[in-house]
């Protein structure tokens, strides 16, 4: 097993564990951090799969603002903070059955895929990733649409919050 | 010769192949060892920094600054370190014990962290990563979590403003910080630090001297310092964020936060003074080093010159600052040397710099009018004669109706 598989694996636990925590833990506020945790491990993936971009990317946005935003939102809470009641109800098992379906179910149509059991691939040597990112996301021949659209989403979105609190004379 | 630590770094190498380790393992061992050194070297540093601040701070409000121990009192920052090691480390009742304690290492190990791209010389730098830029944004951020860990753990309504005021604070200031940083990044055509360092001929504070205000702004913000230290203003809530934290815990925060500063000071040097650009660094890379920290300081300086200049903002006016202030300048600022450096494409050097230079300064002037022309509406809507109590007619006729 190469150092690769190790840091891999040890990620993977980190990660999931994280994920459970983020469901099992009794403080929001600790749920909140797990998360952030299990994010970070997700950020690391990218990481091995030489894909900085991605990286910063996922710390940025997921860690640096939705996550910090959550447990802004959670820190208002003050009360509801802390739940006492039994963590699971009454309909678990079909929770923990649908969960390894979905499982199964990917890893059966991963398994079907070609590309699951070949090595990485190496990437070409002087392509700077980030420019082939950035030429892909304007060119007409590939994501210039889904890019587009989701900025004119994100733009809706702005004014829709400003609309929202817009003080009314 | 001139570069002996990638020299050392060499012979290592060489020394521990030798004994017949694999390359593997020796890359590993020097990669752990530089960490080490790089960051022993900055908190070795950071005692310093504490010194320096203190005998500045002391100029600036006409005192002279620790002066008992040592010459020029060069000694008083290890008897502080020795009185924050032997003071007692109290843990609030009712604090979150885990949380409580990783937040002051989470202040400072992601100051630390930042340093991994920052470029010391032509062939000194710890990870040439392409993102640098990014990454530094991710790194602060992070940063800021530690404030928020803090304040929220210590059972503590004090502190808990402290760190709402963070987050109201460093969300907004981020904002024009990263439009800031795109500056550079499109005038270099790389987020990696080394090539925005090799591309600063002539440095960017001459192409982009805006940019480089709106970042050390924006970058003071997000230090939370004064004018912007509202997530500890003593005058209201004590201590903020971290009010319960004792002894060396204390510490940690307070040394992060002073090589934050030396770290934005390096970063401003790195993004727009040229970094370790000076005369002879192509022969002698090691004099890199010494240029970056000589221009950090200048910064480091820039930015004291500021906390002990001006009175602490509200936070509704700094949160108006950043958002109907610098967010727009700083929108406009990108477009416009976007279109510039399109349109200038194939010009000579001397010629691009100084149509960068003039769209700046005409930026400037035209933002003062703007504001001048706002100040002057403000100033007759305070001045306009107002009723000494005011209520609308529809309050008063529900009044009366209850009545």
């Amino acid at each position: 097993m190469s150092v690769y598989q190790i840091v891999f694996l040890i990620t993977a636990v980190v990660t999931l564990g994280a994920a459970v925590m983020v469901v099992s833990a009794r403080s929001l506020v600790h749920s909140a951090l797990w998360l952030i945790l299990a994010l970070f491990g997700v950020a690391v993936t990218f990481a091995l799969l030489s894909a900085p971009f991605f990286t910063v990317v996922q710390v940025v946005i997921y860690i640096g603002a939705i996550s910090i935003l959550m447990i802004f939102a959670i820190m208002l809470t003050r009360r509801v903070m802390q739940d006492t009641g039994p963590g699971v109800n009454q309909g678990w098992w079909m929770a923990l059955l649908l969960s390894f379906l979905l499982f199964g179910g990917l890893a059966w149509m991963l398994s079907t895929w070609e590309g699951f059991g070949t090595a990485l691939p190496a990437l070409p040597e002087g392509v700077d990733q980030v420019k082939a990112l950035g030429v892909a996301l304007v060119s007409p021949n590939a994501y210039v649409l889904p890019f587009e659209v989701a900025s004119v989403l994100l733009l809706a979105a702005l004014i829709g919050s400003i609309v929202v609190a817009w003080e009314k004379k | 010769m001139g570069d002996p630590i990638n020299l050392i770094g060499d012979w290592l190498r060489n020394l521990m192949t030798g004994w017949g380790l694999p390359e593997n393992l020796a890359t590993f061992i020097l990669t752990v060892m530089g960490v080490v050194v790089m960051a022993s070297f900055l908190l070795i540093l950071d005692i310093a920094l504490v010194w320096l601040e203190r005998k500045v701070v002391a100029r600036f409000q006409d005192r002279i600054g620790p002066n008992r121990l040592g010459p020029f009192g060069i000694i008083q920052p290890f008897a502080d370190i020795i009185k924050l090691l032997i003071k007692e480390d109290i843990t609030p009742q009712g604090a979150d014990r885990i949380i409580y304690n990783i937040a002051p290492l989470f202040a400072l190990a992601t100051v630390l962290m930042m340093w991994a791209v920052i470029p010391f010389a032509p062939t000194i730098l710890g990870a040439d990563v392409n993102v640098a830029v990014l990454y530094i944004v991710a790194t602060g951020a992070v940063g800021t979590l530690g404030v928020i860990m803090a304040g929220w753990a210590s059972n503590n309504k004090y502190a808990l403003l402290g760190a709402f005021r963070t987050v109201a604070q460093m969300v907004s200031y981020e904002v024009p910080m990263v439009i800031a940083l795109l500056i550079p990044v499109l005038l270099a055509r790389s987020m990696g630090l080394q090539a925005i360092v090799d591309a600063q001929q002539p440095w960017f504070i001459l192409v982009a001297p805006l940019a480089a205000a709106i970042f050390l702004v924006t970058s003071i913000a997000e230090l939370g310092r004064a004018p912007f230290d509202i997530n500890e203003a003593e005058s209201e809530i004590v201590a903020g964020f971290h009010i319960e934290y004792t002894g060396m815990k204390f510490g940690l925060f307070y040394a992060g936060e002073l090589l934050h500063a030396l770290t934005v000071s390096a970063l401003v040097s790195t993004l727009f003074l040229g970094g370790w650009r000076g005369p002879f660094v192509d022969q002698v890379p090691i004099l890199g080093v010494f240029y970056l920290f000589v221009k950090a300081f200048l910064i480091y300086y820039v930015i004291m010159w500021i906390r002990y200049s001006f009175p602490r903002l509200r936070i509704d006016q700094m949160l108006g600052f950043s958002w109907k202030f610098l967010t727009p300048l700083a929108l406009v600022l990108l477009i416009l040397t976007a279109i510039l450096d399109k349109a200038m494409e194939g010009a000579t050097p001397l010629v691009y710099t100084l149509v960068m230079l003039g769209m700046n300064i005409l930026l400037v002037w035209a933002t003062v009018q703007v504001l001048r022309t706002y100040a002057r509406v403000e100033r007759r809507r305070v001045a306009e004669r107002r009723p000494v109590a005011t209520a609308t007619e529809a309050d008063f006729k529900e009044l009366i109706g209850q009545e």
